[in-house]
């Protein structure tokens, strides 16, 4: 059983009236693992995550969470299956605290409250009431609420939109440790900075479906090559270092002194070129790899035109 | 899993006698800290007791004011907890993701509604306390069988929840705010809360006594100030929305 995927999507459609939010989707998660679901605004992903959370039932496809039937199996799952909604979901008069104490007392084995209200913050605002917080502290509280029942999975749905930068930081430590945890963590985002430090796999969506899925370092292979920069005495023969280097490599003078590598830049291909370096006296200077970012892929994926 | 980090899973839902006892005790904490609800459950009824049993602004037949307006308030109390102040919140909590969120949570759906249900008696057992001294003060005799009172009580909850969940769970939340303030203020008149229905012609007065709120505060009044026995008549009329409210309630209540 814990080799069973934490979530299975497989063709999954769902509409609203005419319109088609998700068009024949496929995602797996492993357990264990931190699933970044990445796309523009409006390419389906909240739709994905609230389907895997019980909220809608599929036109089409199947989905299993934890091996269970998210609309079923609900009463089994909820207990198991920590959820943060991309907004709301306190009253507006309970204060901070107080509710995510609330939230606790519904779980048998809550970690520690007061803990958790340090660890992200909300000492200060813990008697303030869910109206008056700032949009990052509704944000903080609402994932408190998502994790403070010892889930096995959790689905976080943009979980630091809205946040200065402490705050992100904040929130990636603890989706950090909730996954060094054994924490099953799926999160929908749309910084591609996020799921790329963050993510053992991103599913990139548009359009309704998954069109790319593979871990940060994998996809961003994938693309186009990576190149490795450095500088050294001008016209070295570059002769010898491909014949080092492997096949479908490249290597040219940019620029009197300036040196360009294509190829898969991997930790190996590096060393090739520092000895290579070495032996013929060299020392490499300003030495760069220039990799490709999430972001590249995802832009040169779905295009870099605005969407309506 | 080896070591035991903070949030190593280990999931579970609490017993459900402690989830209801706590969101029911949650509920109440929000109810009694919202000042529009206080000002519709408390001082409205309040006001009204002490204005209509001190003042003569209605003629309401023979006898002390009081006993006349101390039941009419009673239902006034029920129908502002159960029905407007229920229909208000829950209108809220569902605009506000509220409900949903608590659909995600170990808390079932039904233990959610009788926590509901628990907080609203927990608020009208409040009212009844307070409308009660303050008619004592008033110079009230009530009569009768408290056993038929809680019964009117009971079933009057009953059919205002079904009518003001069924509105909270199908209608927009500022749809929902309008419409019950707006029935709660007709009601009020037209319900024979503090206006005897004698005053209505006749062909109107037969339609108005098939309203809950006329039937409650007829059946309350019938017991407290005539000392009737159990009054069927209207324990069915209230039976009957109790059944269809709640029906219709659990049919369309939509939870997003």
């Amino acid at each position: 059983m814990r080799n069973e995927p934490a979530v299975e999507v497989v063709g999954l459609v769902k509409r609203y009236g005419a319109k088609t939010a998700v068009n024949g989707l496929d995602l797996s998660v492993a357990r264990g693992t931190l699933t970044a679901v990445l796309g523009p605004n409006g390419a389906g992903k909240t739709t994905t995550i609230e389907t895997c959370e019980g909220y809608r039932r599929p036109d089409a496809g199947t989905v299993r969470v934890l091996g269970l039937d998210p609309v079923a199996d609900s009463a089994a799952l909820r207990p198991r299956v920590g959820v943060m909604l991309q907004s709301g979901g306190v009253y507006p008069g309970a204060r901070a605290e107080e509710m995510l104490r609330h939230t606790a007392s519904l779980h048998a084995h809550p970690v520690d409250v007061d803990a958790l209200v340090e660890r992200l913050g909300l000492a200060a605002c813990g008697r303030t009431a869910y109206r008056r917080l700032s949009g990052g502290q509704q944000q903080r509280l609402s994932l408190a609420m998502a994790v403070v029942g010892r889930p096995e999975l959790v689905f976080l749905d943009e979980p630091t939109a809205g946040l200065d930068p402490q705050a992100r930081h904040a929130t990636w430590d603890l989706v950090r440790e909730l996954r060094a945890d054994g924490v099953t963590v799926v999160l929908t985002t749309h910084h591609m900075d996020e799921a790329e430090q963050l993510a053992d796999d991103v599913a990139i969506v548009d359009g309704g479906k998954v069109i790319a899925q593979g871990s940060p370092e994998r996809l961003c292979k994938g693309g186009a090559e990576n190149t490795l920069r450095f500088g050294g005495r001008p016209g070295l023969d570059l002769g010898s270092l491909l014949k080092a280097l492997p096949a479908q490599s490249a290597a040219v003078e940019l620029t009197p002194g300036t040196y360009r590598v294509s190829g898969e830049v991997d930790p190996q291909l590096l060393a090739t070129v520092t000895s290579w370096c070495a032996q013929n006296g060299v020392m490499p200077d300003r030495i760069s790899v220039e990799r490709h970012t999430l972001e590249d892929v995802f832009l040169e994926l779905t295009g870099k035109e605005l969407r309506a | 899993m080896s070591a035991t980090g903070t949030f190593t899973p280990h999931p579970g839902a609490a017993p459900l006698p402690r989830m209801i006892r706590a969101q029911a005790a949650l509920e109440t904490r929000m109810l009694l800290r919202n000042g529009e609800q206080l000002l519709l459950t408390v001082i409205i009824p309040a006001l009204l007791l002490v204005l209509f049993s001190a003042v003569d602004i209605v003629d309401t037949g023979s006898g002390k004011s009081v006993d006349f307006v101390a039941p009419g308030v009673l239902a006034l109390a029920v129908m502002s907890t159960a029905f407007t102040g229920q229909a208000i919140a829950t209108g809220f909590e569902r605009r506000y993701g509220v409900l949903k969120r608590l659909g995600a949570s170990p808390l079932p759906r039904w233990a959610l509604m009788t926590a509901k249900t628990c907080s609203v008696l927990v608020t009208e057992v409040l009212q009844v306390v307070l409308v009660t001294v303050i008619a004592f003060a008033l110079g009230w005799s009530p009569h009768g069988n408290p056993l038929a009172v809680l019964l009117l009580l009971v079933l009057g909850t009953a059919a205002f929840s079904g009518l003001g969940l069924l509105m909270a769970g199908t209608l927009k939340a500022e749809a929902t705010l309008a419409a019950a303030n707006l029935v709660f203020l007709l009601l009020l008149v037209g319900g024979g809360v503090i206006v005897p229905l004698e005053k209505f012609p006749g062909a109107a007065r037969s339609v108005l006594e098939l309203l809950p709120i006329s039937a409650l505060s007829d059946g309350l009044r019938d017991v407290l100030q005539h000392g009737a026995g159990m009054p069927w008549g209207d324990l069915g009329i209230l039976a009957v929305w109790a059944v269809l409210g709640l029906g219709a309630a659990a049919r369309w209540f939509r939870w997003e």
